[in-house]
């Protein structure tokens, strides 16, 4: 049968013996190489961290503790000055970002969802080609692309502006979404849109009714993916955005960069930290499908 | 309720490959029930997809009631398919699986629940219309694969191996179901297969293919008994029909088949069947003789006119309903289905009976089957008896 059903009724196997054999297995699990794998996961996990613990302690001091304590040291007075510094500086560029990032995000999905459904269930003559050539975009460097880029934007009478970047955003991205949809899809059995079109159902409605209902984990994939690329991109807000309407992170680095006055650790701590939340908010929420999705065409039924 | 009729049907996949059908021609009456036979590869569901509609055809026509539908969008064309692999819509559960083809055709909401109530109790999957496809097992996937196709009252069914991916008794059990709805509806059927007791039992007519070609079409007892050549004859029968290399002899105007055991016992070892008169330049060739393992019987003690041989039995296989005798005849070994009761010790000597007008003969070289001016006369006095 189908890939989604196998997928089911594996996860629903799963469950199962869990609940009553998962004590046991614990209780007999406490072997010397077991302690090893766990001691090297905890040291991995803990060297990971630091990073992080660092910033978030760093953001809560004041700048005369970040002076006399170090890095790792707990701060002798807790305050949130920091955090509401940096918020007031990366306020406008946040929102700039998210105006940037949600419909680059949800276009370039929408895109990918329906290149792979052309691609891989409406093959036409030189269709093969045409999907080597839009993989070839994926090993494009950012570099390669910002001239030509700039030039087509300048035409449209897109430069400069959140518009036009939404557009390189997309199409850049498009290359990885229809990977990734496409690459879901050839996975799916013909004989379902064969059905379909039997049953009366056009193009359209054989994506809306059928494929896209059974493509909830790549979509996540997906938007995560293309989440965190746009969300993250400094090199395309540098260059094709200016002023007010930079991203977050072209402004973060603004910040952290300017070379007048003291330099205010907690402020560029709390808002690197500002930065990255909504791409950490992101996995927590769709993370679990990440994984399946990326896997899901290895578990052919 | 309609006539099917394919009119010399070509299909290509693309310019620079082989055809994968040539010249297809059958035609099937209203509420027939075609099988279609043939090994892995030769083009069934090419060209069941064909006649769907899921694939173009390069040349020739598709009529239904006579009108031809080749040009017609699968949707238009009034045909349900069930697929090998059912095709069941995983994200619907099995009522919205039947009801789809039905809410594309905007039929009203009232109608859509009385037919999904009507094919649910048809097919007793009344109680499985909440579930989601993965929830179903392969027997029951198989039921609402057959429902979403009944639904409709489609012109036309199309089966494409259907019971291939079940079990065998679950098979057997499907086999007399679908026999019975067809003769409950009388829906014109084509239907794949590779079990060549759904195309003995469940066809009116049989088709076999190899290589796109359509080797015969006729009844399963034409093709049973009366195979065009011998691919036909070796692809239809379990255990497969015995082919004996054989030498002609010409005498009393009529050709002889000599075959020969390896048991020193002159005389007894060898037979002549007489196979009536076949055309001259035959006796140089290299011919091949067919006879079907239930053809072969003991020798009765009574002294009956029908040839004999003596033979040492080499291997017997005890199946229950009855025990197949393998000896060696012309150097090529021979299965006799014997019944139950009869088992030969291994290395005896059986006297074996041939009845002559049950043999077959084919041409080794071109494999075409090759038939005595007198038999084809008797053979046709034969079907005027079955029919009468
Ligand atoms: N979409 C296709 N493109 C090219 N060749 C195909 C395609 N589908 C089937 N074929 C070829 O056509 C031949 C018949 O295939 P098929 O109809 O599936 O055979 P069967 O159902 O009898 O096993 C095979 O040689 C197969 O490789
Ligand atoms: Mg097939």
């Amino acid at each position: 049968m189908n890939d989604a059903s196998v997928a089911q009724r594996r996860s629903a196997a799963d469950l199962l013996p869990s609940g009553d054999g998962g004590a046991k297995r614990r209780m007999r699990a406490i072997s010397p190489s077991r302690l090893a794998i766990h001691a090297t996961l905890l040291f991995a996990a803990a060297l990971y961290l630091v990073p992080l613990v660092v910033m978030l302690l760093t953001s809560i001091k004041t700048p005369e503790d970040i002076r006399t304590g170090n890095l790792l040291s707990w701060p002798e007075t807790f305050t949130l000055i920091g955090w509401v510094k940096a918020w007031s500086v990366v306020d406008g560029y946040f929102w700039n970002s998210v105006k940037i990032a949600i419909p680059a995000v949800l276009i370039s999905t929408a895109v990918g969802a329906l290149n792979g459904y052309v691609l891989s269930m409406w093959r036409f003559r030189g269709s093969q080609l045409f999907f080597g050539l839009l993989l070839f975009g994926c090993f494009l460097p950012f570099q390669t692309v910002l001239l030509p880029a700039s030039f087509t934007l300048g035409k449209l009478g897109l430069a400069n502006t959140t518009a036009g970047l939404v557009l390189v955003h997309v199409v850049y991205g498009i290359a990885f979404t229809t990977l990734f949809f496409r690459n879901y899809y050839v996975t799916v059995p013909d004989a379902l849109v064969r059905a379909a079109r039997l049953d009366g159902a056009g193009f359209f409605t054989i994506f809306g009714r059928i494929l896209l209902p059974m493509s909830v984990p790549i979509i996540m994939v997906c938007l995560i993916w293309q989440f965190t690329q746009i969300w993250n991109d400094f090199l395309f807000g540098v260059v094709f955005a200016s002023g007010d309407a930079q991203p977050i992170t072209v402004a973060l680095n603004n910040l952290v960069n300017t070379s007048t006055g003291a330099k205010e650790y907690n402020v560029d701590m709390a808002a690197a930290m500002i930065a990255g939340l909504p791409t950490l908010l992101v996995y927590i929420v769709a993370g679990k499908y990440f994984l399946r999705g990326l896997t899901a065409g290895a578990v052919k039924g | 309720m309609a006539t099917l009729e394919l009119r010399n049907v070509n299909k290509s996949y693309g310019s620079g490959l082989a055809d994968t059908l040539k010249n297809i021609e059958l035609s099937i009456d209203s509420g027939e029930f075609l099988i279609l036979v043939g090994p892995s590869g030769c083009g069934k569901s090419t060209l069941m997809n064909c006649i769907a509609g899921l694939e173009s055809i390069s040349g020739g026509a598709i009529l239904v009631d006579g009108a031809d539908i080749s040009g017609m969008s699968p949707k238009d064309r009034d045909i349900a398919m069930v697929f090998q692999s059912y095709a069941l819509y995983p994200t619907m559960n099995v009522r919205d699986n039947i009801a789809f083809g039905l809410k594309m055709r905007k039929m009203a909401p009232a109608a859509i629940d009385e037919e999904v109530a009507r094919v649910a109790k048809l097919l007793q999957i009344e109680h499985l219309l909440q579930r989601k496809p993965g929830q179903l097992s392969g027997g029951q996937q198989q039921r609402v694969a057959m429902g979403r196709a009944l639904a409709r009252r489609p012109k036309i069914y199309l089966f494409d191996e259907p019971l291939s991916n079940l079990d065998a008794k679950l098979r057997v059990e499907m086999r007399t179901e679908i026999k019975l709805m067809h003769q409950r509806l009388k829906t014109t059927t084509v239907y794949v297969t590779h079990d060549q007791i759904e195309a003995m039992t469940l066809g009116d007519k049989v088709a076999v293919m190899k290589d796109g070609i359509i080797q015969q079409f006729g009844t399963p007892q034409q093709i049973y008994n009366d195979p065009a050549n011998l691919f036909v004859a070796s692809f239809i029968g379990s255990p497969p029909m015995n082919f004996i290399p054989v030498r002609l002899q010409r005498r009393d105007g009529q050709c002889w088949a000599v075959l020969s055991s390896s048991l020193g016992v002159a005389g007894q070892a060898r037979c002549e069947l007489p196979l009536g008169e076949l055309e001259a330049g035959m006796d140089n060739r290299d011919l091949i003789l067919g006879i079907r393992p239930e053809q072969i019987q003991l020798a009765a003690d009574d002294g009956a006119e029908a040839p004999s041989i003596c033979a040492e039995v080499e291997v017997t296989e005890p199946t229950g309903p009855d025990t197949l005798v393998f000896v060696n005849l012309n150097q090529t070994k021979v299965c006799c289905r014997l019944a139950p009761d009869m088992t030969p010790q291994v290395g005896s000597t059986l006297s074996l009976r041939f009845e002559p007008s049950r043999v077959l003969l084919f041409d080794a070289q071109s494999g075409e089957r090759l038939l005595a001016k007198k038999r084809q006369a008797t053979d046709n006095k034969v079907a005027q008896l079955k029919r009468g």
